[in-house]
């Protein structure tokens, strides 16, 4: 007994580095598997309210830029709408109480944003108060972002589509073959579309949407074009590079969308699990 | 000894906030960042207590963490230079360093870069190893570590000459 105290006291710098080591590398191998990286994450109120002290000096410094773009994407949706004039408008009625929309949009704002890493993580500044949920998908003006992965009170953090865990459906406009995203690790910029069957007929300049298999992202939300394609070794299946739409660098604002009907239809995939 | 600790605490701090505001966000050339927060454990006295300096070296490490959403990694970069620093300094100073004689503000150029050079070398190579996490990015961890450990000594070898303490 005396022998193991002394021999504890002895290596007790040894022990603790290798303590710390163990508890340190858990926390890493976490942070590399999806939906288990809980404990270590930005979304608490210290670290989040930090970034947001951060965010109120820095917002004035992209104002101009910012004001473009929302001028931009009013533009094009009001191009969406220009078939409303006056008259169609007075004939349509839709009855908005019992009109039950699909998808609801939030907005938010971005507060942290990593691309240089392998696995990237968004840091927004809206949480379970304004009614995110994890999975939930985010997207900008130009294309989608991310998923939430995490939320706390105020902030939520979102995994970006710049993730090795990331895996989102995505298909192309113009036929209804789909694919998965996933990322290399190599270029912020550009994305891997993968496990498109080779009857899919391509070319270069194509563009890949959202699918709207999942209940996450509606369909028809754009991702990028495709600037190369080829067949995988086993000759069945094409790995697309896609150029993305979103600059992923400069996110700036994002809307996360909630799927009002995203219950009912997991329940109905999964009859088994009471919801 | 009191003015140390304050001293110590208000360098952790605003090492910690330099680190999390302005050089996590540099990304030059796309992904390079100098990571300068260690010059923390680089500068912690010889004689510290080594069961706390352990300690803190690996809630620096989580802080870093915790703004950078990277899971445990700064925390176990940080931790295994605060276990090597004494055989790097016996290396680095030798004989000046047993008898505890050796102060970093005055030894010359070349071992004060020896030092910097080799602790942020293991420090970066253990950070993007665990970072990237997958054997077969290999290239992409050498390329990052090269890179990133050039940025980071030239930019602490500039700290400790900027902040170099002017006393006696």
């Amino acid at each position: 007994m005396q022998q193991i105290i002394n021999f504890l006291i002895r290596n007790k710098n040894f022990l603790l580095f290798l303590l710390l080591l163990f508890l340190s590398l858990i926390l890493t191998i976490q942070s590399h598997s999806y939906h288990k990286s809980k404990f270590i994450s930005s979304t608490n109120f210290l670290t989040g309210g930090v970034y947001g002290w951060r965010y109120s000096v820095s917002n004035y410094f992209g104002l101009k830029s910012d004001n473009e773009r929302l001028l931009q994407e009013n533009e094009q949706l009001r191009n969406q709408i220009s078939w409303l004039t006056a008259d169609t408008i007075v004939t349509k009625f839709v009855d908005t109480t019992s009109y039950n929309k699909p998808f609801t949009f939030i907005k938010g704002v971005v507060y942290k944003n990593d691309y240089s890493k392998v696995d990237n993580y968004i840091l927004i500044n809206k949480g379970e108060k304004d009614g995110i949920e994890p999975d939930m998908g985010i997207i900008t003006d130009k294309g989608i972002v991310g998923i939430v992965e995490n939320t706390s009170k105020n902030y939520s953090r979102v995994i970006s589509i710049l993730n090795s865990n990331s895996r989102i459906n995505a298909g192309l406009k113009k036929s209804n073959q789909y694919g998965s995203l996933v990322w290399n690790g190599k270029d912020p910029n550009i994305v891997q579309l993968e496990t498109v069957p080779r009857q899919a007929i391509l070319q270069k300049g194509d563009t890949i949407i959202t699918n709207g298999r999942s209940t996450i992202f509606p369909r028809g939300i754009g991702i990028g074009t495709i600037i190369n394609y080829k067949l995988d070794e086993n000759q069945s299946y094409f790995l697309i590079d896609v150029q993305l739409f979103n600059d992923m660098t400069d996110i700036g604002f994002i809307y996360a969308i909630k799927s009002n009907d995203a219950s009912e239809i997991r329940s109905l995939e999964n009859p088994k699990i009471d919801e | 000894m009191n003015n140390n600790v304050l001293l110590y605490i208000g360098r952790f701090l605003s090492l910690v906030l330099v680190q999390v505001f302005i050089l996590n966000h540099i990304n030059f050339l796309g992904y390079l960042n100098p990571f300068i927060y260690i010059i923390f454990i680089l500068l912690a006295p010889l004689n510290i207590h080594k069961s706390l300096f352990l300690f803190l070296s690996f809630v620096l490490g989580l802080t870093i963490d915790l703004f950078g959403d990277s899971g445990g990694v700064h925390a176990t970069a940080c931790l295994v230079i605060a276990y090597l620093r004494p055989v790097i300094l016996r290396s680095v100073f030798g004989l000046s360093y047993e008898f505890q004689t050796v102060k970093l503000s005055k030894v010359g150029f070349g071992q004060r870069l020896a030092y910097v050079t080799l602790m942020v070398f293991i420090h970066h190579i253990v950070l993007f190893s665990l970072e990237t996490f997958n054997f077969s990015h290999t290239l992409l961890i050498a390329k990052k570590t090269l890179f990133s450990s050039l940025f980071s000594i030239i930019a602490i070898m500039l700290v400790l000459v900027l902040f170099r303490r002017k006393d006696s």
